[in-house]
């Protein structure tokens, strides 16, 4: 194996050692709790929104760019997809198919504006972003009157809350499981995903070598548009009602926790979809255990903000120590 | 300073070079890019430390461990490009780093009276309260003149100064430098521009390969002796023997009229199958502009590019690739290469398409074989085809460039300062390489700043000043001395 596959796989399997050993000390300290199937759904379950909307984040990030409108884009598509599946005189499969959609191109067309003026203007996406958080949730709260819109049609409640096999796998971790297998294989299979990564390490570079900076950044943003709609989508589902209020505000800041405790570089050119997913099961463990073990809720911020920390300063001190070797 | 030493991996920078300057003396130094000029001014400004020999102001021995302690000694710095602060206005560039206080509070009257000072003491009148970025060049350089002056400094070194004034401004900068002079202020004047060395400069100093080859009073060192001096002779026999071009080759690249002002302007040439043509000139002279602008790097004002006699329109670097060029950059770190990436993922990058397979994957056995394949053919010292490229040599990273180009079987490759820091060994298999290219029937230009690259490996020789193809040379006509002269103004 190659020296660069084994380092790839010794950081995998060490994130994977380090998540079993934690599993079992918090186990340990919960009296058994932890680790009882029904509460590693659970667990699973709640990671998946963190983790859709971590993926697009994930190229983002990739890119060297940063997506902040995430958040209000859930409650946006959310609003949006229950509107138009109230009005639309669809059902069954037909009704859940469209509204998909829907939410899809509202989220991917609000990608699309957030990358118009990165693109064109060489703006930072910091800013484009910003605004369009702003403006995002200001829609959601026009479109929907301020107030949650009910869903009138009870076809997606197994979308959102149903479980296959005797309710041993919830179907949100199904869409989790078809996302992380895409997305892996978009990004590290595909030219999008080389290009992704080639804008990110050396953005000129990559002009020169002839790849359309502009289409491929606009891509990402579009994509990261489109995991907001999809986890909106399931938040619509779960709720039976698309609300501007989904979107408390942490939703943003958690998946770019996720991204960064999964190894993906701020500064871009580097990371991975898997790396994301042991970062949002990371937060998914920690928020779990901490409420198992009755921690005060004021305190699991504390945490919460320590493992960040301690994650990108462990990776910086890692990179730093390659770099002597 | 006397017996000064420098040496960086690999290179000697300079060897036992020994410099003085009298009060109120301007003393020119001259020489070819890279022959040392810059290196011993910096290690007179304290920003390099000399490996040997020693400094003396005033006839004490100083050590100058830091731009601070050069300052301190009065020392000041003006290089080429300038250190203002764009959003500043000039009072605050001055007192940067030195303001006056009140107290915790900046005193801006007292600021403003001792910029004025300065000003009234050079004879010069500028806007003092706008940002510097909206002042023009000339302006801007009077502000860094006067910054170094607020700071009582006894020896100034201009790098370059009047590269980009207009004649005018020349004069202009000329008066002020003769009211230094007569202050009994010591200036070391770095140019390039041969011809207004008899106007300003009391002694000049040749430097060549890091050595000073001749210092004599100007009056009594006519250009061509100068030139004589910088050039001087060389060894040439590590050039490979170039093929000739036939008589009937075919045009594989015309250029006509390309224009991208300021720094291309109006330049035309042909190339044809089997040729290597040399872009010479000096630095800033508008070469890497003229070979950006062919690639699609940049795009032209005006002008019409033609490959194999095909009109073609280029508006970015993928167009570029597209009609058969391939441009292999002067800075191959900020533009060739993603450093964090592997071997493997940098040769491919420009074609990828040829990696796909039918289900729009990559496949990465047929890269790895590919990348094997060219690690070999070139030569490229890298454990494994997933080594970053950050971890190879110089001289590897850039066959790894050349092993991107490669890939696509370009009709016209594009070097810009193909061998800059790179080892002997490396440059002589980029020779052979190049001249692989041309048997293959591909057309090739090549810019360099090293005159005996250019004399050895270009059949014919273009030589660029102020963006303009000034004159041309066959290769049996061109010699060093007639080349300087050209691009540097100071033809006969």
């Amino acid at each position: 194996m190659k020296a660069e596959t084994r380092t790839y796989w010794l950081r995998a399997g060490g994130a994977v050692a380090f998540l079993i050993v934690l599993a079992l000390v918090i186990n340990f300290a919960s009296h058994g709790t932890f680790l009882q199937p029904g509460n590693v759904v659970r667990v699973l379950r709640q990671i998946t929104y963190n983790f859709i909307m971590g993926v697009g984040e994930t190229f983002v990030i990739i890119t060297a760019g940063i997506d902040l409108s995430i958040g209000s884009l859930i409650s946006l598509t959310g609003v949006v997809m229950a509107l138009f599946a109230n009005a639309t005189g669809l059902h069954g499969f037909a009704l859940i198919a469209a509204t998909l959609i829907v939410g899809l191109a509202v989220g991917g067309a609000a990608g699309f504006v957030n990358a118009v003026p990165v693109v064109k203007l060489n703006l930072p996406p910091f800013i484009t972003t910003l605004a369009m958080m702003q403006i995002a949730l200001g829609l959601s709260y026009i479109l929907s009157g301020g107030q949650p819109v009910p869903l009138q049609s009870t076809d997606f409640q197994n979308t959102g809350y149903g479980s296959f096999l005797h309710t041993i796998v919830p179907i949100p971790v199904i869409w989790m499981i078809v996302v992380l297998i895409v997305s892996s294989v978009l990004l590290m299979r595909t030219r999008f995903g080389r290009y992704v990564f080639a804008i990110g390490g050396n953005e000129e570079a990559a002009r020169l070598a002839g790849i359309s900076v502009g289409r491929v950044k606009t891509a990402v943003y579009v994509i990261s548009g489109m995991c907001a709609g999809m986890v909106g989508f399931l938040y619509m589902s779960l709720f039976s009602s698309g609300s501007p209020q989904t979107a408390t505000g942490n939703e943003m800041l958690n998946a770019i926790a996720a991204v960064v405790v999964g190894g993906t570089s701020l500064m871009g050119g580097r990371g991975a979809i898997v790396g994301t997913f042991f970062g949002a099961l990371l937060i998914g463990f920690l928020d779990n255990a901490m409420n198992l073990l009755q921690i005060n809720s004021y305190l699991q911020w504390v945490v919460l903000g320590g493992v960040i920390l301690l994650a990108v300063v462990l990776d910086e001190l890692r990179k730093r120590y390659l770099k002597r070797a | 300073m006397r017996g000064i030493g420098k040496s960086f991996p690999g290179v000697r920078a300079l060897e036992d070079v020994s410099l003085d300057l009298q009060a109120g003396e301007v003393h020119a130094l001259v020489g070819e890019n890279g022959a040392g000029k810059s290196t011993l001014m910096k290690i007179l400004a304290g920003a390099l430390a000399a490996d040997t020999g020693e400094i003396a102001i005033d006839g004490k021995t100083v050590t100058i461990g830091s731009p601070r302690t050069a300052e301190n000694l009065g020392v000041g710095m003006i290089y080429q490009e300038f250190n203002l602060v764009p959003a500043l206005n000039a009072v605050d560039n001055i007192v940067l780093g030195n303001e006056p206080v009140n107290g915790l509070l900046l005193d801006e009257g007292a600021a403003r009276k001792r910029a004025e000072a300065v000003f009234a003491e050079l004879g010069i009148t500028l806007p003092l309260t706008v940002g510097t970025s909206s002042l023009r060049v000339a302006q801007q350089q009077m502000i860094e003149i006067a910054k170094v002056l607020s700071r009582s400094a006894r020896i100034i070194v201009m790098d370059e100064p009047t590269a980009a004034l207009t004649n005018n401004e020349i004069t202009k900068l000329f008066e002020v430098i003769r009211t230094l002079k007569a202050r009994g202020v010591g200036i070391v004047y770095i140019s390039h521009r041969l011809e207004e060395l008899p106007d300003i400069a009391d002694r000049v100093t040749v430097l060549r390969d890091g050595r000073v080859i001749e210092t004599r009073v100007t009056k009594d060192f006519p250009p061509d002796d100068i030139i004589r001096a910088m050039v001087g002779r060389r060894l040439e026999s590590h050039f490979p023997d170039l093929p000739a071009v036939a008589p009937d080759a075919p045009v594989v690249l015309a250029v006509r009229d390309l224009t991208r002002a300021p720094s291309v302007n109006g330049v035309s040439f042909e190339v044809r199958r089997g040729e290597i043509v040399g872009l010479a000139g000096l630095v800033g002279a508008g070469r890497t502009e003229i070979v950006r602008a062919i690639a699609g790097a940049d795009i032209p004002e005006q002008g019409a590019i033609d490959v194999q006699g095909r009109a073609i329109r280029i508006r970015s670097p993928h167009d570029g690739i597209a009609a058969g060029f391939a441009f292999i950059t002067e800075d191959r770190k900020a533009q060739g290469l993603v450093l964090g990436m592997s071997v493997r993922e940098n040769v491919t990058l420009a074609h990828l398409e040829q990696f796909v397979e039918r289900d729009r994957l990559i496949d990465r056995r047929k890269e790895q074989a590919t990348t094997r394949e060219y690690i070999e053919q070139l030569d490229i010292r890298t454990p494994s085809t997933e080594q970053l490229v950050r971890n190879l040599s110089g001289g590897n990273q850039q066959k790894v460039v050349l092993a991107k180009w490669l890939l696509g079987n370009a009709k016209v490759f594009l070097f810009d300062e193909p061998t800059r820091g790179i080892d002997v060994g490396a440059k002589a298999e980029i020779y052979n390489l190049m001249v692989k290219l041309v048997n293959g029937g591909a057309g090739i230009v090549m810019v360099s700043s090293e005159l005996p690259e250019v004399l050895g490996m270009a059949h014919r020789i273009l030589v660029i000043r102020g963006g303009r193809i000034v004159r041309e040379f066959d290769r049996a006509q061109a010699t060093p001395d007639a080349v300087i002269a050209a691009a540097t103004g100071a033809a006969a």
